[in-house]
């Protein structure tokens, strides 16, 4: 096919499949049915591998369909299906805007050491050691982190602009959403990677896909003996260069009419820019080399740092004021696990699937997630964990497990949810409001949804909780309702393992159905 | 800060008008008992909550007593939990949107519906219920979920709760309906008309931790009093309180208790609920404050069984 139909179907349909995970990454209203959701990840590399390996079932295959099609077609995966890489192809563009020159790419030399030993490393390290790597350079995760980090903030601040217009005019139909930052340490990764990717691909293309990114060199492996290729036509060719200027992945040598096949990312940029109609996707092969460097922009580079760090210093000093209790509690919580999310299984299971992309983040309603910093040990590294000082796990909601695309979080059933214990709520009754002001307190006892923490008497007419641990489930709302400061007097301990939480018995109460006024 | 402004000015003109208001003699708009209702308090068993209110409101002299037509009104009702409405951890839908229904009819402007709630507020202005009778009978459901919509107010007088902040809609309306829900309640042994203003304000923490029970008393000294309270004893809570945790911890006492005085009100729901009303410290602290009358025996009380 010589048409530049190709480019322009590529191009449609990329931005559709970018618009549609933008919207994913954003719906903090989970307006989007998690079914949809499991439609458009189904496809991405990474968290199908890492589900396919958990499940072993052909319905968690999706990376497969990916293989193949990389078999038929090259990296059609990496224009058409990746986000990052839909993504790069953006900033590509407005790169081309501030300078021509940085949309003028040529031939150049892959870096061949480099991709392949980032390749070898991250498998070797995930098979040895742990996800670690992979979290850091799934593009799908990237992508995930970047828009969830600092394009949500951004909507939230619009919506919360709207809301107050439309407030002004009596009207409710958007409400205001509260704009919680995550701990500084975690916006390291994701502020490193998000310039990392906007700076190559503003001024060179596609050079992070074929340098850095795993799935991009592995894919180009495969592509080496795919069936379609970008092709030439020698005798319709008259060497004017102009597709190697056009290609983002610098990969055609348009002087000896070799295109590295492993690094071509099927754009069609290159059929559509030939004036000659020399160049065609259809089937069968070819192979090359040359050299070049570009300044960067300093002053969009420092912008960005300052935009990129700004928006969490923004979003910390949106957190909630605590509230003040007359006397500072005294004794330390003490918290020997972090509690993961429902679905886990095990904090182990968790931090072997996770890749930290966010996602159970964004579509957490009550925004008990955040990235963690330090409570998973080095290698779970910015994979969600609960923060009941922030918020907690609403009774019910499965919305985190039906989301996860790598099955990290295995979807509940709102029943079995309900009786999955996360962790166990201690009470430390010397930061209790009921013992230390000994006046009534009883927000944990309110809050419980299963009365795994209950009243009991105390001094007067004063009540102080009490927890059954039979029917606990971590939900964490008793320490998230506790007024004390520093220290709660309730707190939930995670469970290393998940355990299976006893129903809560409940009889019918003597009291019958009155016949008389008692008053 | 032009918001800010916005809402200074918008309480110092409310106060403006509260004031030329109290000077034409309409003092019964915002003080607890207006001098021409026939009853302290109208008691109503044995129907569904739309028709008991319905028979209740009608022994009151109709909701035109207490709605002036034009006028802006807020019903706060209890949507604490999100729990669906059989389990009675809110206040019963229909008897919210039977309320709303006669205000329309008594000739409201506006009918604003909201509270703060403890669990996550999406899913529970949609499941208690609520938010779909409140919208169908022409109301404005309001969210109460940021900090936003709250403005701070003083309360003089208070002995602990001397300032807080409360949702932008109870400053904004004319008129307050209170619609608790009658719960058994873990922290002050019973929820009603009084404890339903912790759905009012922004910081519950604060309450809690500084003698609930004192702070509840207090926050009732504000100035924008209930014009009308109707506590909803359809399905009660008696256990478990005030979540639930199934359907044995409600019996159906299918009761209504509709006051101006949410002190005599709350008395007597305790009773209701089979708990001796000294033993709620906020109730006789409230009725020492002269804040309403728990001594039932002194009050008209008009009791209809259906």
């Amino acid at each position: 096919m010589t048409s530049s139909f190709l480019r322009k179907f590529r191009i449609g349909f990329s931005a559709v499949i970018l618009v549609c995970f933008i919207l994913v990454f954003i719906d903090f209203r989970s307006l989007i049915p998690s079914k949809y959701i499991n439609y458009l990840l189904y496809l991405q590399f990474i968290p199908s591998v890492l589900k396919y390996i958990d499940l072993k079932t052909f319905a968690a295959g999706g990376f497969i369909v990916i293989l193949l099609l990389t078999l038929i077609s090259g990296r059609t995966y990496c224009s058409f299906l990746c986000p990052l890489g839909i993504g790069q192809d953006l900033f590509s563009r407005i790169g081309g805007k501030i300078r021509k020159k940085f949309r003028r790419f040529g031939f150049k030399k892959p870096f061949t050491l480099i991709r392949y030993s980032l390749l070898v490393i991250t498998l070797g390290v995930s098979i040895i050691w742990g996800i670690y790597l992979v979290t850091l350079l799934d593009p799908y995760s990237i992508f995930g982190r970047f828009i969830t980090f600092f394009g949500k903030p951004v909507v939230l601040l619009l919506n919360n602009f709207f809301t107050g217009i439309l407030g002004k005019f009596d009207l409710y139909s958007l409400s205001h959403a509260e704009i919680k930052g995550f701990s500084l340490l975690t916006y390291s990764v994701p502020v490193v990677f998000s310039l990392l990717v906007a700076v190559l691909s503003l001024i060179k293309g596609r050079l992070y896909c074929n340098m850095i990114c795993p799935v991009g060199t592995l894919l180009g492996l495969i592509s080496k003996i795919s069936l379609f290729r970008i092709k030439y036509n020698d005798l319709q060719c008259t060497r004017c260069g102009r597709c190697s200027v056009a290609c983002k992945s610098s990969c055609i040598d348009f002087l000896n009419h070799n295109i590295d096949v492993s690094r071509c990312v099927n754009c069609f940029n290159c059929i559509s820019t030939c004036p000659d109609k020399a160049l065609s996707y259809s089937l069968i092969s070819s192979k090359n080399i040359e050299h070049k460097t570009d300044e960067s922009k300093r002053k969009f580079v420092a912008g960005s740092i300052l935009l990129l760090l700004g928006i969490p210093q923004f979003a910390k000093s949106q957190d909630k004021k605590a509230p003040s209790p007359k006397k500072e509690s005294t004794v330390k919580e003490l918290r020997t696990f972090p509690v993961c999310p429902p679905g886990a299984g095990s904090i182990e299971d968790y931090n072997k699937r996770c890749t930290a992309c966010s996602l159970c983040i964004t579509a957490c309603p009550n925004n008990v997630l955040k990235p963690a910093v330090r409570q998973y040990g080095i290698a779970g590294f910015l994979q969600p964990v609960m923060d009941y000082h922030k918020s907690f796990c609403t009774y019910n909601c499965t919305i985190c497990t039906e989301v996860c695309p790598t099955n990290a979080l295995k979807p509940l059933l709102l029943e079995a949810k309900k009786l999955t214990q996360i962790g166990k709520a201690n009470f430390i009754k010397d930061n209790c409001i009921v013992k230390t002001e000994k006046t009534a307190c009883g927000a944990c006892s309110e809050a419980c949804p299963t009365k795994a923490v209950y009243m009991i008497p105390y001094e007067g007419n004063l009540v102080i909780p009490e927890t059954n641990h039979d029917i606990c489930i971590g939900c964490g709302h008793c320490e998230y309702a506790c007024p004390t400061t520093p220290y709660k007097a309730i707190f939930v301990d995670g469970n290393p393992i998940h355990q299976a939480a006893k129903k809560p018995e409940n009889k019918n109460s003597e009291i019958g159905t009155p016949v008389e006024f008692p008053f | 800060m032009r918001r800010r402004d916005f809402f200074k000015t918008t309480i110092e003109a409310g106060i403006a008008a509260g004031a030329a208001i109290s000077l034409r003699g309409h003092e019964n708009l915002w003080t607890s008992s207006p001098s021409f209702v026939k009853y302290d308090m109208v008691a109503v068993m044995g129907g569904e909550p739309d028709a008991m209110f319905d028979l209740g409101i009608q022994e009151l002299g109709g909701m035109g007593t207490f709605v002036q037509k034009g006028q802006k009104v807020l019903v706060k009702p209890n949507i604490g939990w999100d729990v669906v409405p059989d389990l009675a951890a809110n206040t019963n839908p229909l008897l919210v949107k039977r309320i709303i229904e006669h205000c329309f009819k008594a000739g409201a402007k506006e009918v604003y519906v909201f509270d703060h709630t403890c669990d996550n507020w999406i899913n529970t202005y949609k499941n208690s219920g609520i938010e779909k009778a409140a919208r169908s009978a022409g109301a404005k459901v309001v969210p109460g979920n940021s900090e936003n919509y709250y403005q701070a107010i003083e309360i003089p007088g208070g002995v602990m709760l001397k300032s807080t902040k409360v949702h932008e809609i109870l400053l904004e309306t004319d008129v307050f309906i209170n619609v608790p829900v009658l719960k058994d309640h873990s922290s002050t042994r019973m929820t009603a008309a009084l404890k339903n203003t912790m759905g009012i304000v922004w910081d519950r923490g604060y309450w809690h931790s500084n003698d609930l029970h004192q702070c509840i008393a207090d926050y009732a000294l504000f100035e924008k009093k209930p014009a009308l309270n109707i506590i909803d004893c359809y399905n009660v809570m008696v256990k478990n309180g005030p979540q639930g945790v199934s359907k044995e911890d409600v019996v159906q006492m299918r009761s209504q208790i509709i006051t101006t005085d949410w002190v005599a009100g709350d008395t007597a729901a305790a009773k209701m609920l089979g708990v001796d009303p000294q033993k709620i410290d906020y109730i006789p602290i409230a009725h020492k404050m002269g804040l309403g009358n728990m001594n039932l025996e002194s009050l008209n009380i008009k009791r209809i069984k259906m």
